[in-house]
């Protein structure tokens, strides 16, 4: 079927007020989490374009559909970079086309140092979009600090299309590093890596990056932290860090640039579980959870992010999502389906009372339910309407 | 300012109700003798006052929900208020209304340094969750001016920033979790000791909600450790435009200082005066801190002084010790109560982009010639969000409505320019009726029928951030 691509917000409205049958809402369509669903594809890759840049406030305004490479590369001709680090989708699920902003805000999409800048959600300042009446709204602004009214920004970001098209988007940028280094430590196990990284991240030293790849086969376990910033001062913080986690072994310093910054893109693209058979799974927990929620499930091998507080799983096709989530019932956190078999558990179901709420809104948002029906609540519960 | 007429059904259905709150809630929790009630007339926007109903202060969650179930089957308003430090009248009562006030709910719930957070009840104030963890070197970075006395539940409902929030951003970048009591006393858990939301990112919808969406009693709050050491640099300049392409070059080259403060010259004037701090007399002061070991200051500060000496300053002042930090900071710090002593002020809050710096104060600075009254400007440089105080003498007749006239006008201009009413205070009533400037009725509309979500019967802060034309459709379809 065809891909129904409009050229402005207002033709994008007008095929939402006129609307009588779902969209399956996408940007780029390299993030197709939860799977194909219901209705005609409606992509924003034709609302494309940096609208506005502001290196010295530090802020820049861009169209949903602008593909994330222009993005990046604008901001990177200024020495500037989106710090929220976003995951690159498509080696992991194997998809093909251009990343949008529009798809990373949409999913909230966020890499390594998450941990230490923030979330994508963090760095949107303004959005504009089409609710599912096919209005016109705006929201935020293009300044840092804002709270004039609701901040329905928040509230957009990480909602994967379900309350309104996003169309044009502010947010944060800063500075990008002036150098990097990795500090490693090998061989630990999963309690004792998350442990070091507990010790980093306590430390003054402002680590933009705690990570641990557990190995296996003829792999050495890594334990990594990220330093950044001017060459001084990263090895001075190398330094004092490798002094701090003394008693978890030799922590080695690795600052040549290109290598540095290949671990890091391994890592936020989950690179070891390119081409490997299995689902992937997105857990967030309490750091110091994640070591016993990972032994808890034979057969998964796991890559550690932010400290330990995001546990990325591949397990055998076909796991059942209780088995995931049924550890978290009792320690708090929440489990995504990234890769598998599509339709419901894809989303970490919500507690009755937020339940109800969540379909409030959406039913505000888009009372004719003509937004990516199914994704991110229960079908049936949507279909009852 | 207007305020719905009191419900005089509610008023005279007072004995029943603080019957229903004495039986639910312990003796000393509810207050409703007009002597007492009085001391809640208010919050810091003094120029508007209402003694509530009856004030309820619970000591638990459970207490809260008690006393909302009460007031939502009863069908009375409810004001929720922290410590009361509302420049925006966040907590101004209304007559038919009860207050809920967070005040006994002060514990800390739980530390987790290896997590690096802690959970608190959200009546403690600011500074004091900064208390909890300092021994161990740890801090809450959001640190708004109030922050010996505001409480963490009117941080939450006002998204409050601080001087630091540059680099360390606000409330809602630093909250994890809440537990969250709705206006039907239903208790609701968002977050935790996790990262980022499942679902809706609801933490970030109430963060920054003025009370209007629910109660929160419990916040899981985000803790880092204390940097090395930080240290600040005093630059003055002879223009505001000079002192703002500064601002914006320092941005630029890459550093990323913890604050950047602007004072311009009535300001720099009167803190001299007030705190004898040692400022120069000049057009524009900037104070610019940085964070770090030793030689990591340096390091940044060679940068941050290469760039101002770029732009020809007046004066450039680097703290060699703690004692000539302190004094750096000493007149900003006392900017308010400096002012305080001239005159009665009014303190806006709105932000604007940072590139319309000299535009902006080169405008506020012909309205004052306009408005006939002086205003004196400080504020966050680094993010745009401005502080203009206008003094006025609250005596002489007329005074106080032209410099509400004066600060709206101010606050159209930041819109006007690309910004917005507030950047940290809220809208509460102060900002209410300029809304509209800000968005269109759609806008407005959807955020409202976020409220109808939550509190379905429009009990909560009822006629406070929408302008009342705005939400009389929604407030009359609930009644």
């Amino acid at each position: 079927m065809k891909t129904l691509e409009p050229e402005s917000e207002a033709e994008l409205a007008a095929i939402l007020a006129g609307a009588k049958a779902p969209f399956r809402v996408q940007g780029g369509g390299t993030r197709p989490i939860g799977g194909p669903r219901e209705g005609v594809a409606l992509a924003t890759r034709r609302l494309s374009g940096i609208t506005l840049y502001e290196p010295g406030a530090l802020t820049m305004v861009a169209r949903a559909g602008t593909p994330l490479a222009e993005i990046e590369s604008t901001l990177a001709a200024e020495g500037q970079r989106l710090a929220f680090e976003p995951m690159d989708h498509r080696g992991v699920l194997g998809t093909t086309g251009e990343p949008t902003i529009g798809g990373v805000f949409g999913a909230n999409v966020s890499g390594p140092r998450r941990i230490q800048a923030g979330a994508a959600r963090d760095f949107l300042l303004g959005v504009r979009f089409v609710d599912g009446r096919g209005q016109i709204i705006r929201n935020g602004g293009r300044v840092m600090k804002n709270v004039t009214g609701y901040d329905l920004v928040k509230l957009m970001a990480g909602s994967f299309g379900t309350l309104g098209v996003l169309t044009e988007l502010s947010f944060k940028v800063l500075p990008g590093a002036k150098s990097a280094g990795t500090v490693a430590i090998t061989g630990l196990d999963d309690a004792t890596a998350i442990a070091a990284l507990s010790r980093a991240l306590a430390s003054p030293f402002e680590v933009s990056g705690a990570a641990h790849l557990p190995g296996g086969g003829n792999d050495a376990a890594r334990t990594l932290i990220r330093l950044e910033g001017s060459q001084a001062s990263v090895a001075y913080r190398a330094g004092r860090l490798q002094e701090a986690l003394a008693q978890f072994g030799d922590a080695r310093f690795d600052h040549d640039g290109d290598a540095v910054a290949g671990v890091w893109r391994d890592l936020r693209d989950l690179r070891p579980f390119h081409g490997r058979e299995g689902d992937v799974w997105r857990v967030s927990v309490k750091p110091s959870d994640a070591p016993g929620i990972v032994a808890a499930l034979p057969g998964a091998e796991a890559i550690y992010d932010w400290g330990g507080g995001l546990v990325w799983l591949l397990v055998p096709r076909g796991t059942a999502a209780q088995a995931i989530r049924a550890p978290l019932d009792t320690v708090g956190g929440h489990a995504t389906r990234i890769r598998g078999e599509a339709g419901e558990g894809t989303f970490h179901p919500p507690p009755a009372p937020v339940a109800a709420l969540q379909e409030g809104l959406r039913r505000k948002f888009d009372p004719r339910g003509l937004l990516n029906p199914g994704l991110m609540d229960s079908p049936a519960q949507m279909a009852s309407d | 300012m207007d305020m719905p007429p009191p419900n005089p059904d509610i008023l005279a259905r007072k004995p029943e109700l603080v019957a229903r709150l004495n039986r639910a809630l312990p003796e000393a929790a509810v207050i409703s003798d007009p002597a007492e009630t009085r001391a809640y007339e208010c919050d810091a926007l003094t120029a508007y006052k209402c003694p509530p109903l009856a004030v309820v202060l619970p000591g638990s969650t459970q207490e809260v929900a008690a006393a909302l179930r009460i007031c939502h089957e009863m069908g009375v308003p409810v004001v929720p208020r922290g410590a009361g430090t509302s420049l925006a009248g966040g907590a101004l009562p209304s007559a038919d209304s009860v207050i809920l006030g967070v005040a006994r709910l002060t514990e800390v719930l739980e530390t987790d340094y290896e997590n690096r957070f802690i959970r608190v009840q959200t009546g403690r104030t600011n500074l004091s969750v900064t208390g909890a963890v300092e021994t161990k070197g740890f801090f809450y970075a959001p640190d708004p001016s109030s922050q010996l006395a505001c409480a963490i539940a009117g941080n939450i409902a006002m998204n409050s920033g601080g001087a630091h929030c540059l680099k360390y951003g606000v409330t809602t970048n630093n909250l994890m979790g809440v537990t969250m009591v709705l206006m039907d006393g239903t208790v609701v858990e968002l977050g935790g000791a996790h990262l980022d939301a499942a679902g809706y990112d609801l933490l970030g919808l109430i963060c920054g909600s003025e009370g209007q969406l629910g109660v929160v009693t419990e916040a899981t709050l985000r803790i880092l450790h204390k940097p090395e050491g930080a240290r600040p640099v005093l630059i003055g300049f002879d223009s505001n435009e000079v002192a703002g392409h500064c601002v914006s070059d320092i941005i630029k080259a890459g550093v990323l200082p913890v604050a950047i403060e602007f004072m311009d010259r009535p300001c720099i004037r009167a803190c001299e005066a007030f705190a004898g701090a040692g400022y120069p007399d000049c057009e524009a002061l900037l104070i610019v801190e940085v964070e770090g070991s030793d030689a990591e200051i340096d390091e940044q500060l060679e940068t941050i002084i290469e760039i101002a000496r770029a732009h020809d300053p007046v004066e450039l002042r680097q703290s060699t010790s703690p004692e000539e930090s302190a004094r750096i900071w000493l007149g900003r710090k006392s900017a308010f109560g400096a002012m305080g002593q001239i005159n009665d002020y009014m303190c806006l809050d709105g932000t604007i982009p940072v590139s319309q710096l000299p535009h902006v104060l080169k405008r506020i600075g012909e309205m004052s010639g306009e408005f006939g009254l002086d205003v004196a400007n400080v504020f966050h440089a680094g993010d745009g969000n401005m502080h203009p105080l206008i003094l006025f003498d609250a005596n002489k007749p007329g005074d106080l409505e032209r410099c509400e006239a004066f600060g709206a006008a101010i606050l159209k201009l930041c819109v006007e320019v690309g910004g917005c009413l507030t950047g940290e205070h809220g809208v509460g009533i102060e900002k209410r009726d300029l809304m509209i400037d800000q968005y269109a009725p759609e806008d407005l509309e959807i955020q409202m029928a976020v409220k109808d979500v939550f509190d379905p019967g429009w009990l909560l802060n009822p006629a406070k951030v929408f302008p009342l034309q705005s939400s009389a459709a929604h407030r009359d379809a609930a009644a």
